[in-house]
């Protein structure tokens, strides 16, 4: 590794203290470039994950996976702890009042105090505690009600004052833990991991290498922006366990609205350690840190990769080659490899942050942040889980918080559960796939969704017009009422009975089996004899083959009433029909 | 304070030939040999009814206000005078060019009228220990590393000195980020007393003590971590006062070791020093370790007030076999001045006192090791350039710091190592406690307690080759 590190500093243009002052200089300010090899020994976790963002994706079938780790699991058991990076999404950063946003240009976020410069001093942004305590609480953390920051030392370009603010001996939150819900396709069941402990500290800037190595340029943008760090037990012990850890701690992080939990964008970054031990011994084996995890898919995979890599020099006898270290997981070759061995542990000198004063909490305010957490993920999977849900249903609809407000708005609504989670999880949820959107962006709205869902459910439209103003709905917005008298959908007669509805429940699942998406409308009797009479009368070939034994073709004739109907006629009343001309007596 | 009075073991280690040729700063103040040929600037020779010197800077306002002088006139008086001084002074490092532009505007204020509108420190000249940050020139903290630097931005105490209507004459010679007591540290030039050009300042403020001293300037800003402002104005014959922690914010004021790190004021009164620090002090939201009381609200800071019955305690440490004996028997003919005007003075034992030397050496070079890593040559600064980044940081570095800053760097990396952690900063953190605990109980039967502010008169230039902490 060798650098070349100089500078375009511009000194003779003195930089404001005030923040449009400092805009204006754009990136003037702040460029470095280094030379040397692509990789540097003393990189920070922050910008390895810049460096080897490798884009293609690999596609791993979880099956073949699962065999090969639960041939693993007969003889050895894996011990599996990871470290978090929560970046928070206050409106500025942690100890000045810089405003951060991802992909600005390089160094226009930036003061005095966030650049290092002499005499600049930090001053805590409160948010950075309320959403600390926040994260301790939906954890199920032991708050110190005092705290302080401490600052850890290292030299590196994107480290503008050489040290960190951090929290080392006494962190704001310790001994939690977290529940969750594995997914179906791999064994489900449910889990709780313990949190060691939570504590506040601030991102370092940004380093760009260049292409050819030859440069590297310094981004402080995001030089102290705020951190959660979050500490598992080592309680995991699969590749899923440990994703599925990292999937409800974003869950978490995003229902608080704490940050937005973004892995590609770094805002959740996740350090797994990783070591194996023949089951039933005590004690841990070597352990192996894992980074530039970019994906919950990649954690599982680099996991499942170590643990057999692992397992297997244990196999040949060669425990021994497992030696502590640093490894980066290649997402395009799909494995490990070393990154850095370690010499002992870095001393990093750490020593109470003599500028900023100890962190107090008091009851009354833990009492009040309290009170304004949301509903948390568990706790909304086992009320979904009450309400009848399947568990497969349960975590689509818990998985986003979006999702599950607009879920449980709809059922407020009055809406049936099941339907309300069959419509969200069906056709709302591939056209948001298809249209690459969110549940907030549609234009439809919960109480409107109640409102289709009231309306088939009462016959008032068939499902068929249901789904078309479904995607009316989605795109254009507007009321399920008006969309029904703008396009003539409701049927004029209202004759029912209890015949007709029991019909049009059994014609319901057999439509649903047949995948014949047609269902089941409201008709006058009349008109639908009138139609069938007409069907019957047009098809004498089809009629000869039904009577003389062929009564399968009965769905050809229901198919082309339907047709003739505009998809206007009620099935039960239809079939019911039907059967009876069709058999007729001539 | 403790520091720069309480010394034995540095002290010892320096053959001090001091005391019995230079006059206790008490003895006189028109002694001034080397500087007296200069004219004074035209200001009527100040001197109260009780014998105490006068506030220079009421005088100005004074002045000013009946028209006797412009703040043109005056600040060209000071500065042709510091034209004069400087060269065998040295205590500044950068002169302002904006002075008479400065002085300019107030006198257009003066003459539209608005005279009475004027802040409290309008017209007076104020020097800045070149540690602390101004926008409009360069700021240094007398390190080469900082060379040429200039900061975007005003410390807090410039900006609330200009506001007030403060000149800022210029920046005035340090010893490296305040790391030294002889001024003799400073990366750039060595300051002379203007008592004895052949003598030190003392340190670290003291090109602000000298400046104050020469009348290059009517008060000056210094820094104070162990011992700095209130050394050298010892050393320098005038006022300085060191304020509480967080009395005045921090911000701005390149961090040696923050949590002793204090700006404080030099001036030729105790008036001075009480005005200037009014106008300084008070919260800062960019400091958060800056206090919230205030101090002054309804205070009058000229009135006199009788000292019968004040419960004065002198610190039997401060005055033990290494001070000198002309420093002696100054406090002890300050005690009894002050007996005559009806304090009741005893005696008071700090046992705890001796601790506080080697506990300020640990704390203050393990936060400095730390502080000044941000001197790092990629942002700003002097930028040695190699091929490597470890090279890049060891080279800056190494042809930027000079050997004081270095040794106290190595001292405090160590201090703070793994394994060494618990055995010297934990220590000397619990020391400090002791400490504390001790001037609190020592005030709790006291109103005051008093000391010398250094046990010596200034040392010849190139005595003291390895300084004593300040």
């Amino acid at each position: 590794m060798a650098f070349t590190l100089f500078r375009n500093v511009i000194q003779a243009q003195p930089l404001f203290l005030y923040p449009s002052a400092l805009l204006r200089r754009k990136n003037g300010v702040l460029y470095c470039t280094m030379k040397g090899t692509s990789q540097s020994q003393t990189q920070t976790a922050t910008e390895e994950r810049q460096q080897q963002k490798s884009p293609q994706k690999v596609k791993v079938p979880p099956q073949k996976q699962m065999r090969e780790v639960s041939k693993i699991a007969a003889d050895y058991e894996a011990v599996i702890g990871i470290e978090t990076h929560v970046q928070l999404s206050t409106l500025t950063k942690a100890f000045c009042s810089c405003p951060y946003s991802y992909g600005a240009q390089p160094n226009t976020c930036i003061c005095p105090v966030c650049m290092g410069l002499p005499g600049a001093l930090p001053v805590l942004n409160s948010k950075v505690i309320e959403c600390a305590v926040k994260l301790a609480l939906a954890l199920n953390c032991k708050l110190s009600f005092s705290s302080k920051f401490d600052r850890k030392q290292y030299f590196y370009p994107d480290l503008p004052k050489g040290y960190q603010i951090s929290q080392f001996d006494i962190p704001i939150a310790t001994g939690g833990s977290i529940d969750l819900d594995l997914p179906l396709e791999f064994g489900g069941g449910h889990r709780r991991f313990g949190i060691t402990r939570i504590h506040m500290e601030e991102d370092a800037g940004k380093l760009m290498h260049s292409g050819n190595g030859s440069c590297s340029l310094v981004d402080l943008n995001r030089a102290g922006v705020p951190l959660l760090e979050i500490v598992s037990e080592p309680d995991m012990r699969t590749g899923i366990e440990a994703s599925e850890y990292a999937a409800e701690l974003q869950r978490v992080v995003r229902y608080l609205g704490v940050g937005n939990g973004n892995m590609q964008e770094g805002s959740l970054r996740c350090d797994v350690n990783v070591s194996v031990r023949p089951i039933g011994q005590a004690e841990f084996g070597t352990k192996v840190e894992i980074k530039n995890l970019n994906s919950f898919s990649s954690i599982n995979r680099a996991i499942d990769f170590e643990i057999s890599r692992q397992v297997n020099l244990h196999n040949q006898g060669q425990q021994d080659s497992i030696v502590q270290e640093t490894r980066l997981w290649e997402e395009g070759a799909q494995k490990t490899v070393t990154m850095r061995k370690k010499e002992g542990l870095a001393d990093y000198r750490y020593f109470p942050e003599p500028d900023l004063p100890e962190v107090i909490l008091t009851k009354d305010y833990v009492d009040s942040v309290g009170k304004s957490l949301p509903e948390l993920p568990e706790a909304k999977r086992r009320r979904y889980e009450e309400m009848g849900l399947s568990m497969q249903d349960v975590l689509f609809l818990a998985n986003d918080i979006t999702v599950a407000d607009f879920f449980d708005a709809t059922i407020q609504k009055g809406a049936d559960v099941k339907l309300a989670a069959n419509w969200i999880m069906g056709d709302i949820a591939a056209y948001m796939k298809n249209e690459k959107l969110s549940i907030i962006d549609i234009k439809l709205v919960p109480h409107e969704l109640a409102e289709l869902i009231a309306s088939i459910k009462s016959g008032t439209i068939s499902g068929k017009i249901g789904k078309e103003i479904l995607f009316e709905l989605l795109a254009k917005g507007g009321t399920v009422k008006g969309l029904i008298e703008e396009k003539d959908l409701v049927q004029a007669s209202y004759c029912f009975s209890l015949l007709n509805l029991i019909n049009l429940l059994i014609l319901l699942e057999f439509v649903e089996c047949c995948l014949i998406r047609i269902a089941y409308v409201i008709t006058d009797l009349g008109d639908i004899e009138k139609m069938v009479d007409k069907v019957i009368a047009e098809n004498p070939k089809q009629l000869e083959q039904y009577r003389s034994g062929k009564t399968k073709l009965q769905g050809y004739f229901a198919g082309q009433v339907m047709k003739a109907s505009k998809g206007k006629a009620n099935p039960g009343v239809l079939n019911k029909v039907l059967v009876e001309k069709l058999n007729a007596k001539v | 304070m403790l520091s720069t009075l309480h010394s034995p073991r540095s002290l010892s280690r320096f053959p001090l030939h001091l005391t019995s040729s230079v006059k206790p700063r008490a003895a006189s103040a028109s002694s001034a040999s080397s500087l007296s040929d200069y004219p004074p600037p035209p200001l009527p020779a100040a001197q109260s009814p009780g014998g105490a010197p006068a506030s220079q800077i009421l005088t100005v306002r004074r002045s000013l206000l009946s028209g006797s002088v412009t703040a043109t006139q005056l600040a060209e008086s000071y500065l042709s005078r510091l034209r004069l001084t400087e060269p065998q002074l040295n205590s500044f490092i950068h002169v302002s060019d904006s002075v008479l532009k400065s002085a300019q505007e107030i006198d257009d204020k003066i003459a539209k009228g608005g005279g009475e509108a004027l802040g409290p420190l309008a017209g007076v000249m104020v020097g800045v220990k070149d540690n602390i940050c101004t926008a409009d020139m360069p700021s240094t903290g007398g390190s080469r590393i900082l060379e040429n630097y200039r900061p975007p931005f005003d410390a807090t105490a410039v900006k609330r000195l200009k506001e007030k209507g403060g000149i800022v004459v210029g920046k005035t010679n340090l010893d490296e980020f305040g790391m030294g007591s002889t001024t003799e540290g400073s990366g750039f030039q060595v300051t002379a007393n203007p008592w004895d050009l052949g003598r030190v300042p003392g340190g670290s403020s003291g090109g602000s003590a000298s400046a104050v001293s020469a009348r290059q300037c009517v008060v000056s800003l210094g820094s104070d971590t162990g011992g700095s402002v209130r050394q050298p104005a010892s050393f320098c014959g005038v006022v300085g006062l060191k304020p509480t922690y967080g009395r005045v914010s921090r911000f701005g004021l390149m961090a040696y070791a923050s949590s002793l790190d204090v700006i404080g004021c030099l001036g030729t009164s105790v008036a001075d020093v009480g005005i200037f620090l009014n106008a300084i002090s008070g919260h800062d939201k960019f400091d958060a370790t800056s206090s919230k009381q205030s101090l002054f609200t309804s205070i009058n800071l000229l009135e006199s007030k009788p000292l019968s019955g004040l419960k004065v305690g002198l610190i039997r440490e401060t005055l033990d076999d290494g001070v000198d004996s002309g420093v002696k028997s100054a406090i002890n003919a300050a005690v009894l001045h002050m007996q005559e005007l009806g304090c009741i003075v005893n005696e008071v034992s700090l046992p705890s006192f001796s601790l506080g030397l080697p506990a300020y050496y640990i704390l203050a070079s393990s936060e400095s090791s730390s502080n000044l890593s941000r001197y790092d040559g990629v942002r700003y600064g002097k930028q040695t350039v190699s091929d490597e980044l470890n090279a890049l940081y060891a080279n800056s570095r190494a042809s930027g710091f000079g050997p004081e800053v270095k040794m106290r760097i190595l001292m405090g990396t160590y201090a703070l190592s793994a394994g060494y952690y618990d055995a010297y900063y934990k220590r000397a953190q619990q020391v400090r406690t002791l400490i504390r605990e001790s001037f609190k109980t020592a005030l709790e039967t006291n109103d005051i307690l008093i000391s010398p502010a250094a046990p010596s008169v200034a040392y010849k230039m190139g005595m003291l080759v390895v300084s004593y902490y300040s």
